[in-house]
């Protein structure tokens, strides 16, 4: 059994609450508010207008850049307003509002329970459909998929690495998917691999899911080329770089795409979406999410259509139990604590977590006792307490060549500190001031390589 | 004792030779300097604040040096009898500037901007606002954490408890610009100290639409523009649903105060109102 090499740690997955629930389905809203930027890159530039009829499929927004995706409508009634509503962290963001009308899809849309096996479609045509369906990684980070599939040139994709992983504590979404949807994440994988042109893909699953292993294995088995790895438990093997070490034992360079060693990395969810999209025809307009916690009263995995807002997926799990301290979009590695929860649920929305007031506070910080056990904890080779003093004492440019680029805010040196320091924080403030300091030199570069040609 | 005199005098050659070598290489490399520069920065307060937007005080001292005029050259911290100073040195016409002072833009005070959430992180203004919009719903407004406060090398900024905003002390405030440059949300401002520390300020930065922002806090600009239509003198302009008031252009007529539904424009430094009965002395000051 096999994991990755560098670092990591091993939080309790409480994933008890929510494991094994059948996916539910939430009823539709009466009011849908559906944001424009569901993904990393562009938003996405709304095509639809004020008082417009559409139905479920039709096209709302389309992709505003290559880094960006197009958004259908996940409900069917009318365009009220296009505005600003407020997301879960309080800040403001575009988004179309509709009043819900019925359930009318179009008709392109296949919606039997039947299972298409067969695809003869060219590479192209798949990448046009998962292009048009506006599929983004449904893993955590949002990244068009089209684009992945579109590899750089020079670049040759080799193997498929599918993320069956959910390291995240108390996530149980894709294990319920798997052992749900296995087929049809199977032929989702075939038709990826089909996109790719290549003949290996590797299904990678930690082992505290038995059920999903040999759910996959048994799949996996009647395909030539797939092959499913049991994984040792670890955050964060879900991560893009910890999942190609653990399955293929290839090491992603600092600041290189998984492309550079050949690898394309996809989660069975986002592969479940492309199934739908590519052989039904029907794009992502909802998506599994889970929402959990010691005191909810029916902790679950549920379908939810984009635009429900989250206070009603709530509602159906049995309320905002009276102990919650915090509630978390997400999981409690990379989640982010929210302050409402009025925010329509979205491609984002992997997950709900509500923690009990005595779980909730952070720890008072005291001084860094030089123990180096977050330099060891970090997947990524860094050295969290170095990093954090810079960012704390502005330091960009030693941030800089400390590689604080290559931080993936998996948070492993937050929780292993013995001290509480709170080490993530400032990393992730340092990563964003350099960020902007890197993209403002490369357009400076830009201008003055153009200015040049002139 | 042969052992004692030959260690002395060996000593005492290799420190003769160097003393001889250094005196050479000290003349050889000898940097030309202007002494006016040392006499310049003798008289800068010499606390590298960064506010005349020089490296620190010798920068700046240089570049007085190098100088043709005084103009655009400006230690905020000094202020003009220093800059004075400097004129005298080098023989050049200082220019005066008026004193500015840094003026915190934002009366969210507690009992008017509603805790929405709280907070539990760092306690650094920069890091919250990269993450949520604040304890509040206002995502303009201050975020209580204090980084102007800490940024301040002259002890002007103190967090106020009670309304939870920073506070300046305009006897300390330099007005080098520090503390606007260390706020993630553009909050403070420098601004027109005004005769007699007097001035009008529109406190408050929300540029979301009225009912939007007054549901955030009671004291927000809602952007009416009943200010504006009571200004004479044009010096208030709405904006991005926000009023400003143009330094230059106020005459400290009070108008526009008693004009806010909401209360954000404030009058500082202005003594109590008097009864209503003695209205037309104070009138002395807008004409």
């Amino acid at each position: 059994m096999t994991t990755f090499k560098i670092g990591g740690v091993h939080p309790h997955d409480n994933k008890s609450y929510s494991a094994h629930q059948p996916i539910t389905e939430c009823p539709l809203p009466a009011k849908a508010i559906i944001p424009l930027i569901q993904h990393i890159g562009a938003p996405a530039q709304a095509v639809v207008e004020k008082g417009q009829q559409v139905k479920v499929g039709e096209l709302l927004a389309k992709a505003g850049g290559f880094v960006s995706a197009n958004i259908v409508s996940p409900v069917s009634g009318t365009v009220t307003k296009i505005d600003s509503t407020i997301d879960a962290w309080g800040m403001k963001m575009p988004a179309i509002f509709m009043d819900v009308e019925g359930d009318e899809w179009l008709e392109t849309i296949d919606r039997t329970p039947d299972i298409v096996t067969e695809c003869n479609l060219e590479p192209k045509e798949i990448v046009d459909r998962i292009a048009a369906a506006g599929i983004v990684g449904l893993g955590g980070a949002c990244f068009p998929t089209q684009v992945k599939l579109l590899p750089p040139p020079g670049k040759k994709a080799e193997v498929l690495v599918v993320n069956g992983v959910e390291c995240e504590p108390y996530l149980t979404c894709d294990h319920q998917l798997m052992l749900e949807h296995g087929e049809e994440i199977m032929i989702g994988i075939k038709i990826l691999m089909r996109a790719l042109g290549i003949n290996r893909a590797v299904i990678g699953i930690e082992r505290n899911k038995p059920d999903a292993i040999a759910r996959m294995q048994e799949l996996a088995a009647q395909v030539p080329g797939v092959e499913v790895k049991a994984l040792k438990l670890k955050y964060p093997q879900g991560g893009e770089k910890q999942l190609i070490d653990a399955c293929i034992g290839r090491q992603v360079p600092s600041g290189a795409l998984p492309i550079e060693v050949g690898a394309v990395v996809d989660n069975v969810a986002t592969i479940f979406a492309v199934y739908e999209a590519v052989q039904k025809n029907k794009p992502l307009i909802s998506r599994v999410m889970t929402v959990t916690g010691k005191s909810l009263s029916k902790p679950g995995n549920y379908l939810v259509r984009f635009g429900t807002p989250l206070s009603d997926v709530v509602a159906l799990a049995g309320g905002v139990p009276e102990d919650t301290g915090k509630i978390i979009g997400g999981g409690p590695m990379m989640g982010r604590a929210m302050n409402n929860i009025d925010m329509p649920a979205n491609k984002r929305t992997s997950g709900l977590l509500f923690l009990p007031e005595k779980e909730s506070r952070r720890q008072q910080p005291e001084n860094c006792i030089r123990c180096g056990k977050c330099v060891s904890a970090c997947p990524m080779g860094l050295e969290p307490y170095l990093l954090s003093k810079q960012a704390e004492l502005a330091m960009w440019d030693e941030m800089e060549k400390h590689d604080v680029m290559d931080c993936i805010d998996c948070g492993c040196c937050l929780f292993t500190c013995p001290s509480h320091r709170p080490l993530l924080d400032y990393i992730r403030m340092g990563k964003g001031k350099v960020g902007g300091i890197i993209r403002a030199r490369q357009a400076a570069a830009k201008a003055a390589a153009e200015a040049a040609k002139k | 004792m042969n052992l004692v005199v030959i260690s002395l005098l060996i000593l005492g050659v290799t420190g003769l030779v160097a003393a001889v070598l250094l005196y050479m290489v000290a003349q050889k490399f000898k940097v030309e300097e202007d002494p006016r520069i040392d006499e310049v920065q003798a008289v800068l307060p010499g606390a590298n604040c960064g506010g005349c937007g020089f490296a620190g005080c010798r920068a700046l001292a240089e570049a007085c040096v190098k100088a043709d005029t005084l103009d655009g050259l400006l230690c905020p911290v000094g202020g003009a009898p220093t800059m004075t100073k400097v004129g005298e040195i080098l023989g050049l016409a200082a220019v005066t500037a008026e004193p500015k002072v840094a003026v915190v833009r934002c009366n969210g005070v507690c009992e008017a901007r509603p805790r929405t959430s709280e907070y539990d992180g760092v306690k650094s203004c920069q890091i919250l606002n990269s993450l949520y919009v604040g304890e509040t719903a206002c995502p303009f407004g201050c975020l209580g954490c204090g980084d102007c406060v800490a940024a301040c090398q002259f002890g002007a900024l103190s967090m106020d408890p009670v309304t939870g905003l920073p506070q300046v002390d305009e006897e300390k405030c330099t007005s080098c610009g520090k503390c606007v440059k260390a706020c993630p949300r553009g909050i403070i401002e420098l601004r027109k100290k005004g005769p007699k520390g007097r001035r009008m300020v529109v406190e408050c930065v929300n540029k979301d639409k009225g009912a939007v922002a007054r549901k955030a806090c009671l004291n927000a600009c809602i952007g009416c523009g009943k200010c504006q239509k009571e200004c004479q003198f044009e010096a208030i302009t709405v904006e991005n649903n926000l009023a400003y008031i143009d330094p230059e252009k106020c005459r400290l007529c009070r108008k526009c105060e008693e004009a806010c539904p909401t209360g954000a424009i404030h009058a500082v430094n202005f003594p109590a109102r008097k009864p209503k009965v003695e209205e037309p002395k104070k009138e002395e000051a807008t004409v």
